[in-house]
């Protein structure tokens, strides 16, 4: 039987839908024009009023943002509230002034906490389920957005937050959690070490797994069901724009739903802006249509996708957004932590080595492994293993507290590491998604 | 007088032990001692060549990452107890020994010795009566 939290909505006929975005956009464009003065510049620039935007029909009139005007506006520029109105922050993981700064009213988290109930209850999940929100809890929208939202739905939730495996199992166990929330990469490493502890899949209580803020195959989603003994479904949202349930899969698990009364998706080609027909692959790019204290227009998130209007089984009729096919830019998601080859320079830099590295990822085991290979150096390099070795601890250790994650270094030859017209290549990505 | 040893940074893989000693083959350097000390990932070679300039210079042509280090060589009779009276005189002289390695001549045994602080511990084995030699004596045996 589907369950619905808000079926007025989820369930409504398109041009319901459609209705909702058209009496929003011209309001939140007229908000966005009086209270961020940035987004009023560019719209000046592109000659568009708000009075041109009368429903989505004019939404490919406006000026895209993209991650480059959040850092320009870094902190308070995209912001169209008093912070007297808000309520909240939520941030990325990002650490080399690439962090992303979203601010939120009540009203906003409200939305926010509905959406990922929606998510929950479009699962599966009612309120009779207890729980378990095991994504990192604070400034990462995972561990406050699911656990508002199984709030929401009533569920009795169990906020682990992040890491401890041992004690998530004991919760998993004593408390017997039916629901799960984490990164698949996690949630891979959790089957296994429950397997190890004796834990077959008919006495794991678990039901359904909602995974998201990384990537993952089809493959990893069929072996995680089967050691865990649950349903595995995909989740996705990103901080600039709430945070996870901007989109979910719902029985048929086959493309995630987006809340498109709150969040408008449009694909557009990369290279020109051009929006793109529905089914087409392209980028994918976000309107907020009502949330009040960071309200981004046609945001570009640089995740590949594309859109799909069909009849759904389980009754929905909101659009619904493919999986990931990758990123435009160079970040790497690496166990669920953003990665920036340039951070990696940084740290390299200033430990004394050269720029000389590469990065290998791959995936064993559903796990994410992080190589860099770095070249020696003369300045780095003695005749005494201890000392280098010594040294190259300070520099795995500099690059984990920069990182948020540990990365295996290995030291190589110089000029070792293949150079293609005369650029090093810096990222080797194996995993195969 | 120590002696500039070459030590060479390499990576702890299949042929690049080889692929050095091409180099030093093709540019006729010849090798008297060696040793290897290694790691899981990458491994550093210590030699006494006969031209510790020319091995350097080709070596680095070739993307090694390689330097000079000062070792202190000491010759020994090569016969039983010879090498336990050597090492008596570095306790007695409280010299720590970093790493050592050998090789034997015609007639003599040689030791080298990678100590931390060379020019000190010289002189404290020379006041045991220890003369280390010098890099022409070493070339020379």
């Amino acid at each position: 039987m589907e369950h619905y939290f808000q079926p007025e909505i989820e369930c409504a006929p398109v041009e319901k839908l459609r209705e909702i975005q058209n009496k929003l956009l011209p309001a939140q464009v007229q908000h966005v024009w009086d209270n961020v003065p940035y987004y009023r510049k560019k719209m000046q620039e592109k000659g568009v009023e708000p009075g041109d935007i009368k429903s989505i029909d004019d939404l490919y009139k406006l000026p895209f943002l993209t991650k480059a005007d959040l850092k320009e506006a870094y902190p308070y520029g995209l912001l169209a509230l008093p912070l007297e109105d808000c309520v909240r922050i939520q941030s990325t993981s990002g650490t080399t002034g690439k962090r992303v700064v979203a601010f939120y009213t009540q009203q906003d988290i409200d939305i926010w906490e509905e959406c990922c109930a929606r998510a929950i209850m479009m699962t599966g999940g009612t309120k009779k389920d207890v729980c378990q929100v095991s994504y990192g809890y604070g400034l990462f929208t995972g561990g406050p957005g699911l656990n508002g939202g199984s709030h929401k739905v009533g569920c009795l939730t169990i906020p682990t937050s992040s890491g401890n495996t041992e004690r998530q199992i004991m919760f998993i166990m004593d408390l017997q959690a039916t629901i799960i929330c984490c990164t698949p990469s996690y949630a891979a490493y959790l089957g296994e070490s429950m397997k190890e502890m004796g834990y077959t899949s008919d006495k794991i209580p678990l039901k359904i797994g909602i995974f998201g803020a990384e990537a993952w195959s089809e493959e990893m989603r069929r072996d995680i069901e089967k050691t865990l003994g649950i349903k595995a479904y995909d989740i996705y949202g990103l901080t600039e724009i709430s945070g996870p349930g901007v989109s979910c899969e719902c029985s048929e698990q086959n493309g995630m739903h987006i809340q498109e009364d709150h969040f408008y998706p449009e694909i557009i080609n990369p290279e020109t802006g051009e929006v793109l027909p529905e089914g087409q692959i392209g980028e994918l790019v976000f309107t907020c249509l009502d949330k009040k204290a960071f309200p981004l227009l046609r945001y570009r998130t640089r995740d590949i996708c594309s859109l799909h209007r069909e009849k759904c089984s389980c009754g929905r009729t909101l659009i619904k957004m493919t999986r990931l096919k990758g990123r435009t830019d160079d970040m790497l998601i690496i166990r669920g932590v953003n990665v920036f080859p340039s951070q990696i320079e940084t740290v390299l830099l200033k430990n004394g080595y050269a720029a000389n590295y590469q990065i290998i990822v791959d995936r064993v085991n559903h796990t994410d492994t992080f190589d860099i290979n770095v070249e020696m150096t003369p300045d780095m390099f003695t005749d005494n293993v201890g000392e280098i070795q010594a040294r190259k601890k300070i520099l795995e250790n500099g690059l984990h507290s920069m990182l948020g994650i540990k990365a295996k270094i290995s030291l190589v030859a110089p000029k070792s590491i293949t150079r293609s017209e005369g650029k090093a290549v810096r990222v080797i990505d194996k995993r195969k998604i | 007088m120590s002696v500039n040893q070459v030590s060479v940074f390499l990576e702890n893989k299949p042929g690049t032990l080889n692929k050095m000693t091409e180099v030093l083959a093709k540019n006729n350097v010849n090798i008297r001692a060696l040793s290897l000390a290694d790691t899981k990932d990458f491994g550093i070679v210590r030699m006494i060549v006969n031209d510790v300039y020319e091995a350097t210079n080709v070596l680095k042509d070739a993307n090694f990452v390689a330097t000079f280090t000062p070792v202190l060589v000491y010759g020994i009779s090569d016969e039983a107890g010879s090498l336990n009276n050597l090492l008596q005189k570095f306790a007695e002289a409280d010299v720590n020994i970093e790493y050592m390695y050998a090789f034997a001549g015609q007639k003599n045994a040689f030791m080298i010795f990678r100590v931390n602080d060379t020019k000190k511990a010289e002189n404290l084995l020379a006041s045991k009566g220890l003369k280390s030699l010098s890099q022409e004596e070493v070339a020379g045996v």
